[in-house]
């Protein structure tokens, strides 16, 4: 049941990123998801003498299944088509089994500017749960559709939606010692691709600034792992670390002020503290095995990290001011590259099973259960989306390409590049409004 | 002497061609990245140039020094016993030629955390040096590099590809 939606090379070049759009990736998306609430999205009306250049209802709907707590009714399959609250008659859609109902409009009020109405009903109840008018311009038709999906999710779960956030990525192309590699940033679905950097040589490990206005990544331009943060309003970037040996796995504090990271200039690989004002480091580890991928905790008092110290690779977490490192997982004999969830309830982490499959976990920090969401044999990089409803991560097996999931492991979609392959993603915070 | 300059000319003129192309494209694109395109053109050309060549034994696909890399267990930075010999060799040709430099470039195979990979990539390049070391050579011949699951030798998502992948590379410059 795997329903493919070609993605859309968009047009509109988005001003806020430095480098113009590129080929975009090809979404599909999990159909048929268990214990998913039904849902019903009605094409929006619209009074638009021209076709609008999106499908706002299709993009909600999209959304709302990709999360896993929504079963959207396939548009063909409704009996009536309502688009304002006069025309709803509850008794249809409680026949159709369907709990909640999502109607809207699309309403011009310029060349290039719409007001969207939408009003969410609870069928059972028989009752408008919300509505509002939203206006947008052209450009903005997507991310208001988004925004829109977020205030559905948030009425109806009680949590905040995360449609409208991005994800960073790098994309390769070519073979062999022939290749390009592209770090990009995307919407959350996939749509809308633009180039943040481009390079002969690998690019890893994008991490978002609290703010989502700048990225820090690993880039190995000059033939060795060095830290670069950019602005990615302007395109401008400086360099952050470049010390000898590995400069690596950099993580944002959540107060933006500091980069956790890995450096290795002082013999084996170590959790380090950079001050992005002044870049002063305050080394946080030591031990003579491997210490990497470090994550902070969302109120910035402790950094969750992996480290061999205990043979193979687990997950340990020390106070941001150093100390005595406890151990978090024992399940299995490999738990690497965790992130922390922006709630500080859970961690996403690679996970290797008994049968030697490379897949993704969430580790609840209360309860102390490890989950696994993947299914594939070769996952990797998972990153919590800002709600920690969801993770991306790279399903690496024949040709990488990204997959999410929620955090149930119920529902995802994957995310494939036609022109090569896509690995390292980093899921935003959410945007500032 | 003829033999031996042929190579080193040649060498020179690939790098001077790819020096050209790198600057050929800067303009296209952005400028941050394709620097890092000119540098590896020039790192190429200082390789070239430092005068290490007395020795005419590592151009020899014959001599002991023919044999460039070593590889490790999955999870490992271990070398293993037979490959000591190897490193042996290429220890006594930096003991040699005090002003040779062999960059130990450290890789892994695809599975697991990318990032994890660079640094057991690292350990395993830093392992190496060690052994090195205590066979002669100097920390500052034997600059370590990690590029962990980055950069595979063969493609192919199996066990045949992965154990050719974790590796270490003695890479003499130049070369």
């Amino acid at each position: 049941m795997i329903k493919i939606v070609r993605a859309l090379l968009v047009g509109t070049l988005m001003s806020l990123w430095a480098v113009a759009a590129q080929a975009a990736l090809t979404i599909e998306i999990n159909q048929g998801v268990e214990g998913a609430v039904p849902i019903a999205v009605v094409p929006f009306g619209s009074s638009s003498p021209q076709a609008l250049p999106q499908d706002v209802s299709a993009i909600i709907a999209a959304d709302l299944q990709r999360s896993g707590r929504f079963a959207p009714l396939p548009a063909n399959d409704l009996l009536s088509r309502p688009t304002e609250a006069a025309q709803v008659n509850f008794r249809d859609w409680r026949v159709l089994g369907v709990d909640s109902l999502v109607i809207g409009n699309i309403e011009p009020t310029g060349p290039d500017s719409y007001n969207i109405r939408f009003q969410v009903f609870d069928v059972l109840r028989g009752g408008q749960l919300i509505g509002y008018t939203v206006p947008a311009t052209r450009a903005q038709l997507r991310r208001v559709a988004h925004q829109i999906a977020d205030q559905i999710y948030e009425a109806l779960t009680g949590e905040r939606g995360a449609f409208n956030t991005k994800i960073a990525y790098v994309t390769t192309r070519g073979s062999g010692k022939v290749k390009q590699y592209e770090l990009q940033i995307a919407d959350s679905d996939g749509y809308g691709p633009s180039t943040v950097v481009r390079t002969k040589q690998p690019l890893m490990s994008p991490t978002w600034a609290p703010d989502a206005s700048r990225i820090a990544y690993v880039s190995f331009e000059k033939r060795r792992a060095e830290i670069y943060m950019q602005d990615l309003r302007t395109g401008s970037r400086s360099k952050l670390a470049s010390f000898s040996g590995i400069n690596g796995a950099p993580s944002w504090s959540p107060d933006g002020t500091r980069l956790a990271l890995t450096l290795s200039r002082d013999g084996n690989p170590e959790i380090y503290i950079l001050r992005v004002a002044d870049g002063s480091l305050t080394r946080l580890t030591q031990s003579p095995s491997i210490d990497t991928e470090p994550t902070w905790s969302p109120d910035g008092q402790s950094i969750v990290f992996t480290s061999d110290r205990g043979g193979g690779p687990q997950l340990y977490q020390v106070s941001a001011g150093g100390g005595q490192a406890q151990r978090l997982t024992f399940e299995g004999n490999y738990n690497a590259s965790p992130d922390y969830s922006a709630d500080g309830k859970r961690l996403s982490m690679v996970h290797r099973d008994g049968n030697g499959n490379y897949r993704i976990a969430v580790y609840e920090l209360d309860t102390r259960m490890l989950r696994v969401v993947s299914e594939g044999r070769l996952d990797e990089s998972p990153s919590l989306a800002p709600n920690g409803r969801m993770v991306i991560y790279a399903a690496s097996d024949a040709r990488g390409v990204l997959a999410t999931s929620s955090v149930d492991g119920r529902a995802g979609q994957r995310l494939t590049f036609q022109e090569g392959a896509v690995r390292e993603p980093a899921w935003s915070p959410f945007l500032p409004k | 002497m003829r033999a031996i300059w042929k190579p080193v000319l040649l060498a020179f003129a690939v790098a001077a061609v790819s020096g050209c192309s790198s600057m050929g494209k800067k303009s296209t694109t952005d400028a941050g990245a394709e620097t890092g395109a000119l540098g590896d053109g020039a790192t190429t050309g200082v390789g070239v140039g430092s005068g290490t060549f007395q020795g005419m034994s590592i151009d020899d696909p014959s001599s002991p020094l023919a044999q460039r890399v070593i590889y490790f267990e999955l999870d490992s930075s271990q070398v293993r016993e037979a490959d000591r010999a190897v490193l042996t060799n290429h220890a006594a040709y930096l003991k040699e030629n005090p002003q040779a430099v062999i960059t130990l470039e450290g890789h892994g195979d695809e599975r697991g955390s990318p990032e994890y990979n660079i640094a057991l990539g690292e350990s395993r390049a830093q392992a190496v040096r060690q052994l090195m070391e205590f066979q002669g050579a100097t920390a500052q011949q034997l600059p370590t590099v990690s590029y962990g699951e980055e950069k595979p030798a063969v493609d192919g998502h199996d066990e045949s590809a992965w154990s050719q992948n974790r590796r270490v590379e003695l890479i003499y410059p130049g070369r």
